[in-house]
């Protein structure tokens, strides 16, 4: 937990939020009457908002004003027959809106195509703090299934009712309740037509058991799915509603700088343009993209630079900034690192580093706001819709009540979409022009202006015993953050800390936080030890883990792979790596290949075995691990933000590489199905371990040891 | 204002009056609503916006409108047929051969390119076509295989 201006956060490495809104727009004088009017408003959500940050979203409910006829706020039997789960999570293509339905259908007892999800709407759902951290499946999965199991208990109640029978002998399945002892039956249909039942969610509702799943554990496939491949689907940057105008916002040339001078008067002049100064945005709309990119063009503006770090200097920046204070750092110990690492018959020190990446998703970030009656709806592509929607209201100065926001679904986020930068633009331009106003960043602006997965430096000290026991363990994660920190293994003598530095870029949540850059090192080091000890780095991790699941993912994936392998062929190299983050369990498996005479590194295969308790939907499962492992080669070999003085120096595809069809290596996924363990989260952690398996594999071909991330950067030359 | 121009879309044909220098994509997703298309980085790096131009697989955001004129035009609006999805289509379908799906009309139409020219492509040809096109989301093994199994599909049906 963090504290930023008196609001609570529950990722303590979501920086973005520490930062002001980047606008504050000037009040009208209307709305302030309007706010005056309704002073209670403005404290109700400032309450509203903390007392829903401490209450677990399971046991939250709408608005009075908003609260549907159906039977509790997350699903709704209609008297069709049809169902209808409410969720304020956000479908960015990690498909949750097929393995929520599936999860309903299967404890309600009803055709999978019978449900429906209505997602991240913050009229419609209920509140959700946002999607991110693995937490759709474990928590929002579980909470469906209760209420789906009690709105099954009220069906089977009527029923019960209807017949003059008790329930207890009563069967739900197939979307009818049937009595066994007169086989008769009622659809729920018929159940619940010309009602309106509505039942508080029981504490604790028995639910189906993973092992007795029917619909859930199934692959069944990405719903609407025709909808994708037909151009149908209509994500944000698609809406047009009538009387569009199209915006776009002057930026500054570099981060920081302050406007001193603008002169919009050509382009105010323009026909069917509106120009909109307020503080320091400076926007445009337009009736077309052209028209508006053209008086965008005619804006001269001039701005106050300050001078900044740069990439060049990150790491000695970084390692040189790190906070003095104790409670500005994560800190955890147990024996004596000193003695640990006096007494090692092998102790290596290492320094890591991480560089800044970007998400990249395809989609750049968009929004599209439209006002009438001084209530602002926005569509966007964000994982916080509730977020975006407080926002909105705060920054002008709307009861909360008047702002919704609806997500689409998205073109893809990776934790890179959490802020309301988009919305707010398309508002602040749609209520100057009078019209719906569309903002959609341009690939330039996605690189520049949306945050990044932060740089980081690590350093490790290891010692380890003449029996290859690890004896010491010594991690300090400078500024990159606290995920998956903590070493899985088991050391006597251990200390781990996290050292917060100042912000230089914006930076946020990515894909597996800080976990990747945490695992990187460690293992890495592992790997080290495992060498300077002359063991297997297989052995020598399981000597050293005492955990059953990453046992077991370890074994697995070594199976797979056909660990330990003999090299056939010079420049051949073989590495392996694992973790745990956020209740799911990884390794990793790498052969590389090194060219002879360009000295180029081919990643040839790469083999995960990934675990998070009791499977939902295989295969959108396996598709998720398949892309964290591929979107991990990225940051593993090439990805890097390059900066200098404020400005980011490669925001185009061209310069800023992302893997391609040619960098894909064979890749196989084992999918460990633990019935016995309840689902976990898997949009992280599969990224976690490829980049230590990879640079592992490096050293085992080359004998050259690659501590820094981006580890072959010059398209795979340096090695 | 420019005298206007005339495209045949999906075997339709359009009046668009717009700047002569407007990249294609503009005109088909702002002009005609067809949104199908994405803009992806507006440089010709990513194939997001793919669309067929006389067969061929263009980049529409790096093509001025007016250069559009001259040739049929299909974008991914165009490729069902009486409601039979094409080939390409129904295997990205059956493979789940997308995630967030922003890349897959793209991938589609880059894909019928390839088909039409290279009938049988091996593995390695259609890694090679596709390296033009991203998928954030990392579901190139299955878009390969969804490519493949076109493939087999239309020689099955000859087509």
């Amino acid at each position: 937990m963090s504290n930023v201006e008196g609001k609570l956060f529950i990722e303590p490495e979501r920086y973005e939020f520490g930062a002001a809104p980047f606008h504050q727009f000037e009040l009208a004088r209307r709305d302030f009457f309007k706010i005056l009017g309704a002073g209670i408003a403005v404290f109700a959500i400032a309450k509203d908002a903390l007392a829903r940050q401490e209450t677990a979203p399971g046991h939250r409910s709408f608005h009075n004003e908003e609260l549907p006829k159906d039977i509790n706020a997350w699903l709704h039997v209609g008297e069709d027959g049809s169902i209808t789960g409410f969720t304020g999570k956000a479908e960015i293509g990690q498909n949750i809106r097929t393995a929520l339905a599936q999860t309903i259908a299967d404890e309600l007892r009803v055709p999978f195509e019978s449900v429906r999800m209505v997602t991240a709407d913050t009229a419609l759902t209920p509140f959700d703090a946002g999607t991110f951290g693995s937490r759709t499946t474990p928590t929002i999965a579980p909470q469906l299934r209760r209420v789906a199991a009690a709105a099954r208990d009220l069906l089977v109640g009527v029923a019960a009712k209807e017949w003059n029978v008790a329930p207890a002998g009563l069967v739900a399945a197939d979307a009818k309740v049937t009595d066994p002892a007169s086989g008769r039956s009622l659809k729920y249909a018929e159940l619940a037509r010309g009602k309106t039942l509505a039942q508080n969610l029981p504490a604790e509702d028995p639910i189906t058991p993973a092992t007795q799943w029917t619909i859930a554990g199934k692959a069944i496939p990405k719903v609407e799915a025709r909808a994708f491949v037909t151009g149908k689907h209509q994500y944000t940057t698609d809406l047009q509603p009538a009387g569009l105008l199209y915006g776009r916002v002057l930026r500054p040339p570099s981060f920081g700088a302050t406007l001193t001078s603008c002169d919009d008067s050509v382009a105010k002049a323009m026909t069917g343009v509106v120009v909109v100064r307020d503080g320091e945005f400076v926007g445009v709309a337009a009736p077309s993209a052209h028209e508006a990119q053209k008086a965008l063009d005619a804006i001269h503006a001039q701005w106050k630079e300050v001078p900044q770090t740069s990439s060049k200097e990150i790491f000695s920046y970084l390692r040189q900034n790190a906070a003095a204070k104790s409670e500005d750092r994560f800190r955890k110990q147990k024996g004596s690192v000193e003695e640990g690492l006096a007494s090692a018959a092998h102790r290596l020190d290492a320094t890591y580093t991480v560089a800044y990446i970007a998400h990249v998703p395809l989609e750049p970030r968009a929004a599209v706001a439209q006002w009438a009656d001084g209530k602002l709806t926005v569509w966007t592509g964000t994982q916080r819709p509730f977020a975006n929607r407080d926002e909105l209201a705060e920054v002008f100065h709307l009861p909360e009540s008047s702002v919704r926001v609806i997500v689409p679904d998205t073109g893809s986020a990776y934790g890179g979409k959490h802020t309301s930068d988009a919305a707010l633009e398309a508002a602040r331009l749609a209520r100057a022009a009078g019209r719906p106003v569309k903002v959609a960043w341009t690939r330039e602006e996605e690189f520049t202006w949306a945050y990044f997965r932060p740089a980081g430096v690590i350093e490790v000290k290891g010692g380890v015993a003449s029996d290859g026991t690890l004896n010491a363990w010594d991690f300090h994660n400078y500024h990159s953050g606290m995920s998956g920190i903590e070493t899985p293994y088991d050391v006597a003598n251990q200390r781990t800390e996290y050292h917060q530095v100042p912000l230089i870029l914006r930076s946020g949540s990515y894909r597996g936080l800080a976990a990747t850059a945490n695992h990187f090192a460690r293992e890495t080091q592992m790997d080290a030890l495992a060498n300077a000890a002359k063991m297997d780095p297989l052995e020598f991790r399981m000597k050293n883990l005492s955990n059953a699941r990453m046992r077991a993912v370890l074994e697995a994936a070594a199976k797979s792979f056909g660990w330990p392998r003999k090299k056939t062929q010079e420049g051949q190299g073989f590495g392996i790596a694992c973790g745990d983050e956020k209740g799911s369990y990884v390794a990793t498996c790498a052969e590389i290949a090194v060219d002879k005479t360009s000295r180029a590194v081919r990643v040839v295969r790469l083999v995960e075995a990934f675990e998070c308790g009791a499977i939902v939907n295989p295969d959108g499962l396996r598709n998720q691990v398949v892309g964290a492992m591929i979107q991990g080669l990225g940051g593993a070999l090439f990805e890097a933000v390059e900066f200098e003085n404020g400005r980011i120096k490669n925001p185009h595809f061209a310069s800023y590489r992302v893997p391609r069809f040619r960098d894909v290596p064979e890749i196989e996924a084992i999918l460990l199905d633990r019935k016995d363990i309840p689902s976990a989260g898997a949009g992280e952690t599969p990224i976690m371990a490829v980049a230590p398996a990879i640079g592992n594999a490096i050293f085992d071909a080359t004998g050259v040891r690659l501590n820094n991330l981006p580890m072959v950067p010059n398209g795979l030359r340096s090695a | 204002m420019a005298k206007p121009l005339e495209l045949e879309i999906n075997g339709k044909r359009y009046p668009v009056n717009c700047p002569a220098d407007t990249p294609l994509l503009y005109v088909l997703r702002d002009e005609l609503g067809l949104t199908g298309s994405k803009y992806g980085c507006g440089e010709g790096q990513c194939g997001a916006c793919t669309v067929l131009i006389g067969g061929m697989p263009r980049r529409s955001c790096q093509i001025p409108v007016s250069a559009a004129a001259a040739k049929p035009i299909t974008t991914i609006e165009g490729l069902e047929k009486d409601g039979r999805l094409d080939p390409v289509q129904q295997a990205f379908l059956d493979a789940g051969a997308f995630q967030c799906a922003y890349c897959t009309s793209g991938m589609i139409m880059s894909s019928v390119g390839l088909l039409q020219t290279n009938p049988n492509p091996s593995q390695g040809e259609i890694v090679q076509f596709l390296q033009g096109n991203v998928c954030r989301c990392g579901t190139h093994p299955r878009i390969v295989e969804a490519v493949r199994q076109a493939a087999k599909m239309m020689q099955e049906h000859g087509r």
